[in-house]
């Protein structure tokens, strides 16, 4: 079973990633299960929700306690000091920063090499022409692990959105992918 | 002298009137006290609203006095749910009448309490909500019911159980609730106020309402003569004087605009109508300055009433007999 | 087919496919997401009904109340304080015997404010005469859905489908929503022969006197007793048509030779199921899931019991200054059979605590005592509690008896 963690703020659309995520799974034949650490959040607030997969049914409810990677969608979260909790050894962090990995400060111990950093925010601007990250990283994340193809994300797109909001981020997700270079986190994906 | 025409005979009016097809929703051998204003209110608009109805009735009185079970004083379908959520038992009624494409207008009943205080939330809802509910409100002015407890309808000093005089207080201190303006302000097509003294004003305005698509309301003064103090078979004088001090204006709004009222010619003095009534007894004594205080401030409230309401009017008082014979089964519509 | 849905979308879906005339709801997390949905299907024009918004729950309850008692199909759903502020309604609904189906996205009760699941909701308006039928998983809320209304309107009884709010009605998974003409064929038009009409007059909600109340009580209760045969008859016919069953009144999952079995209501029995196939290690072990929480189905539950020396009641919900509510029910039902299992009672995932897997091994440690506890919330952290409350979760049997004594 794969674990995954998402980490945003109210209004990054950290719910619909973790659906986004698990419907493009399903999708693909796969069992999959989403959901928020549920909150009574307003916009702005730190938020979690967790997606799991695997090919057998998922019965279990509990949060998810050690994921195998992190989606993190506002730098600035990297600060705060359990964000990493329980993250797998060897698990992978996917952030949202302007900065490369390389240029990332490595504080609050973070393995740098376990981290992956995509201008989200910068790339959905340039899209969408709002600070939407979600949907560019999990872009990023399929390239990266290739758990399933950029289509099935397509597919879960076009059931939440229509129209322009679609387009647009169909447009938004080639071109985060184009960044990322592909099959990086296969091995672990695959483990 | 040579006639075609047979003489009219007061006996064959009597035979014509007692064989008029005429439908009660209410059957007598109900379990009311002597004199019950609520009652004799509920028949009259049974009458008038006919047989094509069902009713969501609060509970209170009229609920415990028509339904001792296995009997039940009902010729209508009539449902009794809770105290405080009439409105919405009606509105659900109304709802499902729609959504099975029949004729859906529905009565509800409840006294004052049901009305002004624990189910005005449900009552408020109703009526925002457009639902097409002919909302009656028995309003004798306290919780009869449980014993004769103040509520927000009982007139400013009068005598409840909760609400007793004595030396640091004349009877209840707060005013009477002004409901039908507060009804009126959700811009419903009709509110009116009537009285069980007016039986055929009261007639005319149930099938006023009934015949308007949307929220209607009615508040019908309705004497007790228990809860009130009052000889039982002076109801109908007691009622008849509220509104002739002009105590309780009989008046019609439509979209909370006034648009008609019933004139009072010969403004009687409130003191004609207190101190008929056992629960205004304390304010005649006239040895206590607060007495003769409160008279002279319920006195105000009448002669406002009458102000504000345009109730002066000219000539004879009318006569509330108009009309009264032309109600037949199913009112308005057969008439 | 399997379709990524979350909760509350596949429950408004299902709730449409069951042709409801009248809905009326208030919002409170964690139900929006249901109301919501039927809302936007109704704007779109893929259902018909009368949707009305109401200014509270109590309004919600009432006008469904009216709506069914005039002859229509009814929902609604809600949570928490709102099946509080409902609850006077829902006696009324029940003891009139107004058939209607009712979502309990089941959540804590305030004070303190908690938005978070667990079960007092529910707990609390049990004695109100609804059938209360608990799912495990969104599959089973969708199917006790539909079932539901098959159930109420045979027996002309209220059901409370409760699903664990957010755990739930907020989680995406694959759910399979039936095609319409099978619940067609299931679900028959309701025609409620107690049905308001003016052309057959008749009086509901009268005055009832002490020479006929405790008829209508007694007349209630065996109504809803006799109820178990058709929660059963509509689990099996639902199950010849869609290959699933959601549980009857209660199901037995683990092996028959377990001594040990642990009975819970809601969605923690997944989290528990998979901890069991991961502590392999410890005992066998008998998962029992209540379904029928009303009517309590006492000769299931002693069937099902069978074999066990010790049984964990789990449950999500607490009786302060007592306990385990279920648990107290259980131990009665099992009181008298000869070979009765020991009988521990633990709360757990209160307002919205997380439930680990690892629960399931503090579990299977906490009974390895020579009397079990009388009680104990198993997840509390000791730490967290003010000075003064220290040690009383680790003994309160022993004090509890101290102080009667002294």
């Amino acid at each position: 079973m794969i674990e995954v963690r998402i980490h945003g703020r109210g209004g990054q659309g950290n719910v619909v990633a973790a659906y986004l995520l698990a419907t493009a799974a399903i999708n693909e034949g796969w069992h999959a299960q989403a959901f928020p650490a549920f909150g009574a959040e307003r916009r702005g607030a730190p938020v979690v929700a967790f997606v799991r997969l695997n090919h057998t049914p998922i019965k279990r409810r509990s949060q998810v306690l050690a994921p195998d990677y992190l989606i993190i969608q506002d730098e600035a979260l990297m600060n705060v000091p359990s964000i990493t909790d329980g993250l797998k050894s060897g698990g992978n962090i996917l952030l949202n920063a302007a900065n490369s990995r390389d240029q990332y400060p490595t504080e609050n111990n973070v393995d740098n090499s376990n981290l992956i950093t995509l201008p989200a925010t910068h790339l959905a601007q340039q899209y969408l022409g709002r600070p939407v990250p979600n949907t560019a990283l999990l872009s990023a994340f399929l390239k990266l692990t290739d758990l399933l193809p950029h289509s099935s994300l397509i597919q879960s797109l076009e059931e939440r959105f229509t129209g322009a909001v679609l387009e647009k981020n169909i447009a938004l997700i080639e071109a985060a992918a184009e960044t990322i270079p592909a099959n990086l986190w296969k091995q672990n994906a695959n483990a | 002298m040579k006639t075609n025409k047979r003489a009219v005979t007061a006996d064959m009016l009597v035979h014509l009137r007692k064989n008029q097809p005429r439908f009660e929703g209410i059957e007598s051998g109900h379990r009311a006290c002597l004199g019950c204003g609520e009652a004799l209110a509920a028949r009259l608009v049974t009458e008038a609203a006919g047989p094509e109805v069902m009713i969501a009735n609060a509970t209170g009185c009229l609920e415990i006095f028509t339904t001792p079970w296995p009997e039940s004083a009902w010729r209508l379908p009539w449902m009794h749910s809770l105290f405080e959520n009439t409105g919405a038992i009606a509105a659900g009624m109304e709802a499902a009448l729609k959504a099975q494409g029949k004729p859906t207008k529905v009565l509800a009943f409840g006294g004052d309490g049901a009305t002004f205080d624990i189910g005005f939330q449900a009552l408020s809802g109703m009526l925002e909500r457009g639902h097409n509910v002919l909302y009656v409100c028995f309003d004798n002015e306290a919780y009869m019911n449980t014993g004769i407890q103040r509520s927000s309808s009982t007139p400013h000093a009068a005598m409840t159980t909760t609400s007793p005089p004595g030396s640091e207080r004349m009877g209840k201190r707060h005013l009477k609730k002004n409901i039908l303006t507060i009804v009126a302000a959700h811009q419903i097509p009709y509110a009116a106020t009537t009285s069980v003294a007016y039986a055929s004003d009261l007639r005319k305005k149930v099938r006023r309402a009934m015949e308007i698509e949307g929220p209607t309301f009615l508040q019908i003064h309705s004497p007790c003569p228990l809860g009130w103090g009052h000889d039982s078979a002076h109801s109908i004088k007691v009622a008849r004087l509220a509104v002739q001090t002009g105590l309780f204006p009989v008046i019609e709004l439509e979209r909370s605009e006034l648009i008609g009222s019933m004139p009072i010619r010969h403004p009687r003095p409130v003191t004609d109508y207190l101190k008929l009534q056992q629960r205004f007894r304390h304010l005649f004594n006239k040895d206590d300055a607060r007495a003769v205080e409160e008279l002279a401030h319920i006195q105000a409230l009448a002669d406002h009433n009458i102000k504000h309401y345009c109730l002066d009017g000219e000539g004879m008082d009318a006569l509330d007999s108009d009309g009264a014979d032309t109600v037949r089964r199913g009112g308005m519509r057969w008439a | 087919m399997l379709k990524a849905l979350e909760g509350s979308q596949a429950i408004a879906q299902t709730v449409a496919l069951c042709r409801p005339q009248v809905v009326a709801a208030y919002p409170i997390t964690p139900q929006t997401h249901i109301v919501e949905n039927i809302a936007k299907l109704v704007a779109d024009g893929k259902m018909d009904c009368e949707l009305v918004s109401v200014e509270s729950e109590f309004s919600a309850a009432s006008l469904v109340l009216g709506a069914a008692s005039a002859g229509s199909r009814t929902y609604t759903a809600s949570a928490s304080q709102g099946i509080l502020l409902m609850s006077e309604v829902l006696y009324n609904i029940a003891g009139l015997r107004v058939p209607m189906v009712l979502t309990c996205a089941n959540r804590a009760i305030s004070a303190p404010l908690s938005i978070w699941n667990d079960q007092q909701d529910s707990m609390a308006v049990r004695d109100a005469g609804w059938i209360q039928l608990y799912c495990a998983d969104n599959q089973e809320a969708v199917d006790t859905t539909i079932q539901a209304y098959r159930i109420a309107e045979a027996t002309e009884l209220p059901v409370m489908v409760c699903m664990d709010g957010f755990t739930l009605t907020h989680t995406l998974e694959p759910i399979d929503i039936p095609e319409q003409d099978m619940v067609d064929s299931y679900l028959p038009p309701f025609n409620f022969k107690r049905a308001l009409d003016p052309a057959n007059p008749t009086s509901v909600g009268t005055l009832v006197s002490p020479d006929f109340y405790s008829e209508a009580r007694h007349s209630h209760h065996h109504a809803l007793l006799d109820a178990a045969d058709e929660i059963i008859a509509a689990d099996n016919d639902w199950k010849q048509l869609s290959g699933r069953s959601a549980g009857g009144l209660l199901s037995v999952d683990g092996p028959d030779d377990a001594r040990i079995g642990i009975l819970t209501l809601g969605s923690v029995f997944g989290t528990l199921s998979e901890a069991r196939d991961e502590y392999t290690e410890l005992p066998p072990t008998k998962l029992i899931k209540l379904r029928s929480y009303r009517p309590f189905p006492v000769d299931a539950l002693r069937h099902a019991c069978a074999g066990l020396t010790e049984l964990i009641v789990l449950e999500r919900a607490i009786s302060p200054g007592y306990g385990g509510i279920v648990s107290a029910e259980v131990q009665m039902a099992l009181s008298g059979k000869p070979d009765m299992p020991r009988i521990h009672s633990f709360a757990v995932g209160l307002g919205g605590r997380d439930i680990p897997l690892d629960i399931y091994r503090k579990l299977h440690a906490a009974i390895k005592v020579p009397e079990p506890r009388a009680f104990s919330i198993i997840d509390v952290e000791p730490e967290k509690l003010p000075v003064e409350d220290h040690g009383i979760e680790s003994a309160n049997t022993d004090s509890n008896q101290q102080r009667s004594i002294s």
